[in-house]
């Protein structure tokens, strides 16, 4: 899966079959489906991810790419940040994150299965009329 | 007591009603007891692919609301008399019932016949719930085309958040010339994807077009046709028969003149 998509990103997307197009379009949308992950949380996770490691090295900002793949009902976090420079010693870390609350700053996501994803309805049935179900 | 299984796929026109006709027929056919409820409330149309349209008297909502027997309102086929249809309703909407409902009525058919299948509308709201609500086994429609694919995952979720222990895939209207040019996702592009287990594979066919002309699923036809041995085959999977795949990857021709020899044997 991540060959796949190192493969999608270097290689271009010039000589792909529309077959190969359309595989790769549906593993990334059906990633956000099952993660059923809001773009606000997205942005805050990358957001988040990118200010640490910042503190390392320093990223290319404009060949950024974050995205969710997804393969046999398993879904990953991929993320690419093109690194320009180490840095010879990591920044301070930021006092702690009291105003930044939630996410953990991993590059792995939990993982998270179809059936978490999944939303459940309830059964609201009503008081039915005398009903002869023979046969 | 019998088997209720859902035939859903959240997009419409994918082969749902095509799939529930010619499988309920071609279960009826292998000796089975088979009870097709239509739950397309509003937009009924299994009692035309099976050629019973003018035979409908009452519909489930009587049957629901008092006003009829469930036996009343049974459709018989002539063809195969073990084959009987409960038809949905025309003039009202999903709405109507309740998935509460739609239990009632599907249970008490597992009485009397070997399969219930319910033919599921498009879309995941009432109409949806209720179709599934009885449900333990689920066959999903998919054509291998990307806003399908992506329905019918969204559909695997909701199902498996409803329990529905069986889940498996039928991939409809594949084009053989298409996949071979790279032009159409394969078979097995669309099932590593959706990661369930298949079932059927059936193939883009006029002669499906032709069968519902004339209100007579493909399985009953005397005609030879790929698509109606595809379905035939997956009638005998859903049985627990481990039958071979069609390889719809080999020159169209030579599947058929193969097939064809063998029929004639
Ligand atoms: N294998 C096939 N080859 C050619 N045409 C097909 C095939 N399967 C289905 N069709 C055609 O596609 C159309 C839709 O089929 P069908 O009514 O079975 O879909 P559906 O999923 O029940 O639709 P809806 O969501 O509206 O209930 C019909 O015109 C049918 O003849
Ligand atoms: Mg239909």
């Amino acid at each position: 899966m991540i060959s796949d998509f190192l493969e999608r990103l270097f290689l271009g997307q010039d000589d792909t079959t529309s077959r190969d197009n359309v595989k790769s379009r549906l593993k990334i949308v059906l990633a956000q489906d099952r993660a059923n992950l809001s773009p606000e949380m997205m942005e805050a996770m990358r957001r988040e991810i990118v200010e640490v490691v910042s503190r390392y090295v320093e990223i290319d900002t404009e060949g950024l790419n974050f995205c969710l793949e997804s393969d046999q009902r398993a879904t990953a976090l991929i993320a690419n940040l093109p690194i320009r420079r180490i840095k010879l010693e990591p920044d301070p870390k930021p006092l702690a994150d009291t105003d930044t609350p939630g996410l953990d700053p991993q590059l792995e996501l939990p993982g998270m299965s179809a059936s978490e994803s999944s939303r459940g309805f309830s059964d609201d049935s009503s008081s039915p009329p005398d009903i002869d179900l023979s046969l | 007591m019998g088997r209720i299984i859902v035939i859903t796929s959240g997009k419409g026109g994918v082969g749902k009603t095509t799939c529930s006709a010619n499988l309920g027929m071609a279960l009826a056919k292998l000796n089975h007891s088979v009870a097709l409820i239509d739950a397309d409330f509003g937009l009924r149309n299994l009692d035309l692919l099976l050629g019973l349209e003018n035979r409908v008297v009452y519909t489930a909502l009587e049957v629901l609301a008092g006003q009829c027997r469930l036996e009343q309102a049974l459709v018989k086929d002539k063809r195969l008399n073990d084959l009987v249809l409960l038809p949905a309703a025309q003039n009202r909407n999903k709405d109507a019932v309740t998935p509460e409902q739609m239990k009632q009525l599907a249970y008490a058919l597992t009485k009397k016949y070997d399969y219930v299948l319910i033919d599921c509308p498009a879309g995941i709201e009432m109409g949806f719930q209720n179709a599934i609500a009885a449900a333990d086994e689920a066959l999903i429609v998919t054509t291998p085309e990307i806003s399908a694919v992506r329905d019918a995952d969204r559909v695997v979720g909701l199902l498996e958040a409803h329990h529905v222990k069986t889940i498996n895939l039928i991939v409809n209207r594949i084009r053989p010339a298409m996949v071979q040019a790279n032009d159409m996702m394969s078979v097995h592009d669309v099932q590593e994807i959706l990661a369930i287990p298949l079932i059927g594979i059936i193939p883009d066919d006029e002669q499906v077009i032709v069968a519902t002309n004339r209100g007579e699923p493909l399985v009953l036809s005397d005609n030879f046709s790929l698509s109606g041995v595809a379905l035939q085959n997956i009638a005998q999977r859903i049985e627990g028969k481990d039958i071979d795949f069609l390889d719809l990857d080999a020159p169209y021709d030579t599947i058929f003149s193969r097939l064809r020899r063998f029929f004639k044997k």
